[in-house]
């Protein structure tokens, strides 16, 4: 249903459409300052109602505020989505065939990792098997620059993942292209990259790292949800030392150190009854 | 896409007085077999389209325009007959009509020929721009649109049209120096005459009579619907420490009607 916008929706349009994704936080502010601007109600829990009026006169245009998780931070963004294109040819307009060509390769080496991230030197080398006209390596890696600048890809150590814009955007279509391959968090149900895998050969459920934390917060043996094994893994928030440091910290807590006293006094008085 | 430069022998007089490094394009050709059809003729080729038909080709022309102007380049009429409108140019205007709508009720913009001759459009800000409290989210701000605020000043305060050679030296004092590579800029000359002029922020057109050949500066027609000359007379004000009304001609050109008609108090989106 199409819905009447006033210019308070045109004003967070124009802004998302300037910075590409922003996040809940972001959102709501804007949100609370597109309606003060323009005198328009504000009702603080009704965000995402104000973004569904937005969508239904985007739609035609194939263009969508579309939410979704970060894997680095596990905060929830708003993007600005193009929806017509089911290929990556959304990004045609900036880059030329055999650059579209090395960022589906960087995507494949992406994908099929544990890790969710590509490093700088498989992605140089996959330039060795381009069907199209080979990049050389400095034109690699100026590329590989005007991904990290146009906020598709993220760099940190040599090391590149998707971006929280740029899985939000190709969800549909990684998708489809990988159907199988890609993996699917267990919790969230949405495609993951940066994630935690079950040991358990006969389970291998995946879990997103901050949807780890957030499942496991608090637990002290975590075990899987589907197939109950321990699992191994750091829980992120938590470290080993940590935890360590969290049970020693317990039992020298007033809880515990009052728990010790009345433990050792009965036993104490145990003791001396005894000898009597 | 490629362009190629044709000797515009042809060209008519009020031609000349664009850049001397204007150029005539297969697109112009094109443009030039395309005429606007009629009301009756329009009237008849809706009739024969499905109202989803002619939303469909609505929201492409409106992608095609937003994509475009992301580049701030005027988008052309012939090349969104050739690469959009296609066989829907019996309704063409129809269609125009539907985006422009489509773009002030959606996007608060406003689409507008620039150029009624050549047939060239531009999107502007419909919203004003100017709010109570800075917003939270901040647009990314083009370092560029810094070097273009203070051209439009200097052009603005020296009544409208600044020698080229003038503008140089005003900018070598700021040290942006059109000889040197600049670290924010790169290569400053070709952004100030090519890039802006290609943007329709500024006009660079040859002075006649001149030899050896100079060029004078303008305002572009961008510059006229989104920078308020007003707010370059308030930042001059602050930066120099004067009262704006104290340039009397400026302050007086900055508050008619007519320019304050175009650019309210929108600036650059």
């Amino acid at each position: 249903m199409s819905r009447e916008l006033g210019d308070g929706h045109r004003r967070f349009l124009q802004t998302l459409m300037a910075v590409g994704i922003t996040d809940e936080q972001e959102a709501r502010a804007l949100y609370q300052h597109c309606c003060d601007t323009h005198t328009m109600q504000c009702i603080p829990d009704k965000l995402d109602d104000f973004i569904e009026a937005i969508n239904s006169r985007l739609q035609p245009m194939f263009m969508q505020i579309r939410k979704g998780m970060s894997e680095e931070n596990g905060r929830q963004y708003y993007a600005l989505v193009n929806m017509a294109e089911t290929d990556i040819t959304r990004m045609t307009s900036d880059y030329a065939d055999n650059e579209l060509e090395l960022f589906r390769k960087t995507l494949d080496l992406i994908v099929s990792s544990e890790n969710g991230k590509a490093s700088s030197t498989d992605i140089l080398n996959s330039t060795d098997t381009m069907t199209s006209k080979k990049l050389k390596k400095s034109e690699t890696e100026h590329l590989l620059t005007r991904l990290v600048q146009d906020n598709w890809l993220c760099e940190r150590r040599g090391e590149y993942t998707l971006s929280t814009r740029c899985i939000i955007e190709m969800e549909p279509y990684i998708r489809t292209m990988y159907q199988e391959q890609v993996k699917v968090c267990h919790i969230c149900h949405n495609i993951a990259f940066q994630c935690q895998i079950c040991e358990n050969p006969s389970c291998g459920i995946k879990i997103h790292n901050p949807c780890v934390a957030r499942y496991f917060k608090g637990r002290v043996e975590p075990h899987c949800p589907a197939c109950d094994d321990f699992w191994p893994h750091e829980i992120p928030g938590t470290n080993e030392t940590s935890r360590y440091q969290n049970n020693v910290l317990y039992l020298l807590s007033p809880t515990r150190r009052s728990e010790v006293a009345r433990e050792s006094t009965s036993v104490l008085v145990g003791l001396c009854s005894c000898r009597k | 896409m490629t362009q190629r430069k044709r000797l515009s022998n042809v060209q008519s007089s009020s031609q000349s007085k664009r850049q001397s490094n204007s150029f005539m394009t297969q697109e112009e050709d094109e443009d030039a077999t395309f005429t606007q059809p009629s009301t009756s003729q329009v009237q008849r080729g809706l009739e024969k389209l499905t109202a989803a038909q002619v939303d469909q080709k609505t929201a492409e022309v409106v992608q095609y325009i937003l994509v475009k102007d992301q580049k701030k380049i005027p988008v052309r009429r012939a090349d969104l007959v050739k690469h959009v409108i296609k066989d829907y140019r019996t309704v063409y205007p129809e269609i125009i009509k539907r985006a422009m709508q489509t773009f002030e009720q959606v996007f608060g913009l406003k689409l507008v020929e620039i150029d009624s001759k050549n047939h060239m459009y531009v999107l502007v800000n419909n919203l004003d721009a100017s709010t109570a409290r800075p917003s939270p989210v901040e647009r990314p701000s083009n370092p560029k649109m810094g070097l273009l605020f203070v051209i439009l000043s200097v052009i603005f305060m020296k009544g409208g049209v600044v020698r080229e050679n003038l503008m140089w030296n005003t900018l070598k004092k700021l040290r942006v120096d059109p000889g040197q590579r600049h670290e924010e800029f790169g290569d400053v000359r070709k952004v100030i005459t090519d890039e802006f002029v290609r943007q329709r922020y500024l006009e660079y057109v040859r002075v006649p009579h001149t030899e050896p050949v100079e060029y004078e500066f303008r305002w572009g027609q961008r510059s006229d619907m989104e920078v308020s000359k007003a707010q370059i007379l308030e930042f001059m004000g602050q930066l120099l420490e004067q009262d704006p009304q104290s340039w009397t001609q400026q302050y007086r050109e900055a508050h008619s009607t007519a320019s304050s008609s175009q650019a309210s108090s929108s600036n650059h989106r």
